[in-house]
Order: C-alpha cells, then structure tokens, then sequence
C-alpha cells in the first residue's frame, strides 16, 4: 500500500509531469486557454493512462520486446478513440472545444513514457497507481495554467466572472497563442528559481526530461527512434 | 481557376494565417528541441516537408478507399471510427519505409534528411495534419497541398527561430531565463508576429 501512495505523491509532486519534468508540452499550450479546457483535458489524458497503464502492465510478459512500441500505440490509440467518443456523447461542449488535441493524446510524451519506463516493467496495482499519479499532476499542472490565463485573459475563473469589467480590462493576449508561450516563459523561469533554491539545499529536483530540454532521449518514442536523437543532440552539443 | 486560387487559400491559410507551430501549438518538441542552428533546423523542416506531404497524401487515399469505402457504407459498415489507430500506425510504418528506401536509393539524400527522420515519427504534426484533413473534408489533391503547406509553415518557423537563437547566444541574459525561458518568450513575440497575418484571408 505504502508503495502505492509513493506513486500518487511521485506523480503530483516530486516528479510532476508539467512542472518539474516539463512533458506533454503540446497540449499544455494549446488547450490551456481556460480552466476548464485545462482539467477536461488532464481528465481524459488521466483516464487515459490509467487504462493504458492497466493494460501494458497485464500484458508485459506477453509483448515481444521486438514490437512493443507499436503495441502500446495500438493500446493507446484505442484508449483514445473510445475517450474520445465517450467526450462526444457526454460532453459536447468539451469535446468541440478541445478538437483535434483529444486524439492527439496519442502522441503525448507522457503516455507513451510511463508506458516505457514504469507499466512495461511493473505489476498491475502501482501502474495502475502511478497513472493515476502521473495523470493528476498532468491535471494540476494544465488546470493551474489556465486558471491563470483564463484570470488574466478575460477576469474569470472556470466561465465565472470573477473581476468585473467595470474596472478591469481583459488583457485578451493571456487567451490567445501567445500568451501560451508567455506564461510557460514565465513558469519556466519560476521553476529555475525553485530549482537552484532546492539544488542549494542540497535537495536537488528531478532534471527535466523530454522537449523542452532538447533531450528526447526520455520521451517514450526513444525506442521508435533507435537513439538516433542523441547523435543529433551530441552533435549539437559538441559545436 | 476558382479550384486553383482555393487551394492558393488553403496553402497560405495553413502556413502562414494559422502557422502550425505558432498558432496550433503542434511540433513544439522538434522547435523547441532542433532549433539551436540554422543548419539544423534546416535539415530538420526538409525532412517534415517530406514526410508530412507523404503521410497526408498516403493517409487520405487510405481514408477515401478503405474508412470511408462508399460501397461498404452502403452495405452498412462504417469504419471511420478507427482513424487516429489506422493514422499513427500508417504514420510509424511510413517513416520507417521512407528513411529504408532513402538509404538503398538517394544516400545523398539520406544523408541530409536521415539523422531527422526517426525523430519525426509520431510527431504530433503529421498526425495532427492527417486528422485536420479529415475534419475539413478535404478531397486528396486539397489533403496534398493542406499537408505540404502546414510543413512548410513549419520550416519557416523553425529556421526562423534558430536565426534568433544564434544571434541569443551573444547576449546577456538573467541566469533563470537561460535556456528554453528565453526561447518560448522569443517564441511568443513570434507568435505575436505571425497574428499580424490574420486579416490576410
């Protein structure tokens, strides 16, 4: 049990997927322009995982190691594709806000890298733990985005207007494209802060993996490249 | 000439109105990741043109011919509904054909676009694109030009983006926004740039 609860409080914090290892970052630009778009898209990208987790981690002896890339994209895509219909039947409004990204759960980083680092060598209950982990973090993270885009960008929260427009002029910018990168900018300056503070008190945070490092060494489709990237990134590195 | 000047529309509406990176937030590993130098960054655009003009191309006539079959429609088997699986699988088997056949025949080639390739395989664009085709209804040839225009949009913003970063290099900047800080705030006033675009169509 105790190993579960480690999986949760890993997810959530200490190696928080949106702020401490920085993955998924397509759908944290693109659906964060409200809250609400922000956790409807975590709550799927969670549910997810979870049975993708579930899944991987039941059949992990099964797999060839030959073909289990592609066989945890035909797991996933499926995943997905029921998600997505499910969206569409009981939430319309969502789903038709959200677009073409729920499909694109597909290629998020994040599924596919549990998949490969954690369900593929774990049993049934701490994958299915460390989905729900991973999958809330992701949740918080984009939740927390858009609340405060959506603050910024139109003075409300979750559609309630929260700063009334007598006195306070949206700055519209915050909701549309580039006020994503702004506020990941700004984020990811705060999590530098945070991260040379804890590196001070010699409690150093998990290193960012995935994109935005440059590093796609971690990013779950590492196996589908045949690790070529790092002879790109090396050679980068060297020049 | 009225198909002629939509697919001019279609083509200038999806690389440049609604640029794939700065607008619809797809491919930012690959911009943010390969965008350090401009030769890179070059080589890396080359090898999305390529790729995302092929799988667009492969996955309508699939769509077309096999998920939205009319004669099977007619028989009452409808099977548009495993798109994004039958999408990514065509997408990964493709790119590994693609980067086989350009070491056998066009090494040159190869050697300019290989190193990318594997990279791109389930890069959320070519996806992204697959399934934008789908939801406008695009016919094959429109799917095409959709597919090729978007990479291109790509290509523009990545060497664009390595430009900047090249010239970034020599400045001063505050320890927390060493990195990938400054690159999503140059990224931002990219973003801001490309808006200016909006009222073209």
């Amino acid at each position: 049990m105790n190993k579960n609860v480690e999986r949760l409080y890993n997810g959530i914090i200490k190696e928080n997927p949106t702020f401490v290892l920085m993955l998924g970052m397509c759908p944290t630009l693109a659906v964060t322009s409200s809250a609400m778009n922000g956790l409807g898209m975590g709550l799927s990208t969670t549910v997810v995982l979870v049975f993708a987790n579930l899944l991987i981690s039941l059949f992990r002896k099964v797999i060839p190691n030959g073909v289990r890339m592609p066989a945890f994209i035909v797991i996933v895509a499926s995943l997905v594709t029921m998600v997505q219909f499910l969206m569409n039947a009981y939430t319309p409004d969502l789903s038709k806000s959200l677009g073409v990204y729920i499909p694109l759960i597909v290629v998020n980083c994040i599924i596919l890298g549990r998949a490969e680092s954690y369900a593929s060598k774990n049993p049934v209950v701490p994958s299915i733990f460390d989905g729900i982990g991973m999958g809330l973090g992701f949740t918080l993270g984009l939740t927390c985005i858009g609340l405060v885009r959506e603050i910024l960008g139109a003075g409300q929260l979750f559609g309630y207007q929260v700063l009334s427009l007598d006195w306070f002029t949206p700055i519209t910018i915050f909701v549309m494209a580039p006020g994503a990168f702004l506020v990941l900018a700004v984020l990811v300056v705060c999590m530098n802060l945070v991260r040379a503070k804890m590196d001070a008190k010699g409690k150093p945070l998990a290193a960012p993996s995935g994109c935005l490092t440059g590093d796609c060494a971690s990013c779950g489709q590492s196996a589908l490249c045949t690790g070529k990237t790092q002879a790109v990134s090396s050679d980068q590195k060297t020049e | 000439m009225s198909v002629l000047s939509e697919l001019i529309l279609i083509a200038i509406g999806s690389a440049i109105v609604n640029n794939v990176v700065l607008s619809q937030f797809l491919g930012i590993c690959p911009f943010l990741g390969v965008s350090k130098k401009t030769e890179t960054a070059a080589g890396m655009g080359g090898a999305v043109v390529f790729v995302i003009t092929i799988a667009s191309f492969v996955t309508a006539l699939i769509y077309k011919f096999i998920l939205a079959n009319t004669y099977l429609q007619k028989k009452g088997i409808d099977l548009t509904y495993l798109q994004t699986i039958v999408f990514i699988l065509v997408i990964a088997a493709l790119v590994q054909f693609v980067e086989m056949f350009l070491k056998k025949s066009m090494p040159s080639l190869y050697q300019s676009l290989g190193v990318y390739l594997p990279l791109i395989t389930t890069n959320c664009a070519v996806l992204g694109v697959a399934l934008t085709n789908v939801t406008k209804e695009y016919d094959i040839l429109e799917s095409v030009v959709n597919g090729f225009a978007t990479a291109v949009g790509f290509l523009i913003a990545i060497v664009i983006m390595a430009g900047l970063r090249e010239k970034i290099e020599y400045n001063d900047i505050p320890k927390p926004f060493q990195g990938t800080a400054i690159v999503l705030i140059t990224a931002c006033l990219m973003s801001i740039a490309f808006m200016g675009f909006s009222g073209m169509i």
